[in-house]
């Protein structure tokens, strides 16, 4: 039931992307989006990892349905990027990640997406990313709160640290599904540009 | 002179650190990002790590919401 599914991709696309492992650390909002992006986009294998189970609440930004609540979100996940590529590898993890799991945990991925709920975790996630595996990148989402602004959005970039979002927002705000969608498919459209380039 | 996050210029002094530029920035948020020519900082290093002449200093603050 593949045949044809990356039909209308890039020319090129699906052949290196499929040779690709990407990390998704954190299956919530950007995690869940940008998982389903790069499913869609052909990528060969997604390492996921997540403790959480889906909540009612997660339904406004999340990947996720009604039938999925109090499941596994890796688990729930994975049923949904299969659904979309049967081939896909998928390497799941239903624990929580720490500073001390990083590396072993990401260590077969090309590519780190960060994509936690908590600016303390996303900042010992790029300290531990960066100590263990300083030339490859990691995408993190910075400032996805709040609703419309879209023109603020943008991917900022410093040696192989990629922030995509406002980097001003907070969750204070409240946080819109467009707008954390967007932020999600960013990093994983950043995380293609890279497999591609 | 140095240049950090793209904006703000400081005279360079010799043994200036990573902390000696969040100093001069007034940055004292905990929850910060450090590179120095792309290259990540960790925070334990701020008051040890020497800040080259010309160097592109990015201090990043990071904010929940995912």
């Amino acid at each position: 039931m593949t045949e044809g599914l990356f039909a209308r991709n890039v020319p090129g696309m699906r052949r290196v992307l499929q040779q690709a492992c990407v990390g998704i650390a954190g299956c919530g909002g950007l995690g869940s989006n940008a998982a389903v992006a790069l499913a869609r986009a052909g990528i060969g294998h997604l390492i996921l990892a997540d403790s959480d189970r889906v909540e009612l609440s997660n339904l406004n930004r999340q990947y996720f349905f009604q039938g999925d609540i109090g499941r596994n979100k890796t688990e729930a996940l994975s049923e949904h990027l299969k659904a979309i590529d049967p081939d896909i590898r998928l390497d799941v993890h239903i624990r929580e990640i720490s500073p001390e799991n990083v590396a072993k945990l990401f260590g077969k991925a090309d590519i780190l997406i960060e994509a936690f709920d908590r600016a303390d975790g996303k900042m010992w996630l790029i300290r531990s990313w960066c100590m263990a595996f300083p030339d490859r990148p990691i995408i993190s989402g910075n400032g996805v709160a709040g609703l419309g602004r879209t023109n603020e959005l943008g991917v900022t970039r410093t040696g192989n640290i990629i922030f995509c979002g406002d980097m001003e927002s907070d969750l204070d705000l409240g946080l819109c599904s467009a707008r954390v969608a967007i932020v999600a498919n960013m990093q994983a459209n950043v995380a293609i540009e890279l497999l591609m380039s | 002179m140095i240049v950090v996050n793209e904006r703000t210029r400081l005279e360079w002094r010799d043994g200036m650190t990573a902390q000696d530029v969040l100093d001069a920035m007034g940055y004292r948020f905990s929850l910060i990002t450090v590179t120095i020519n792309g290259e990540f900082v960790p925070k334990d290093d701020y008051d040890e790590h020497r800040i080259p002449d010309g160097a592109d200093v990015r201090a990043i603050h990071l904010h929940h919401g995912g």
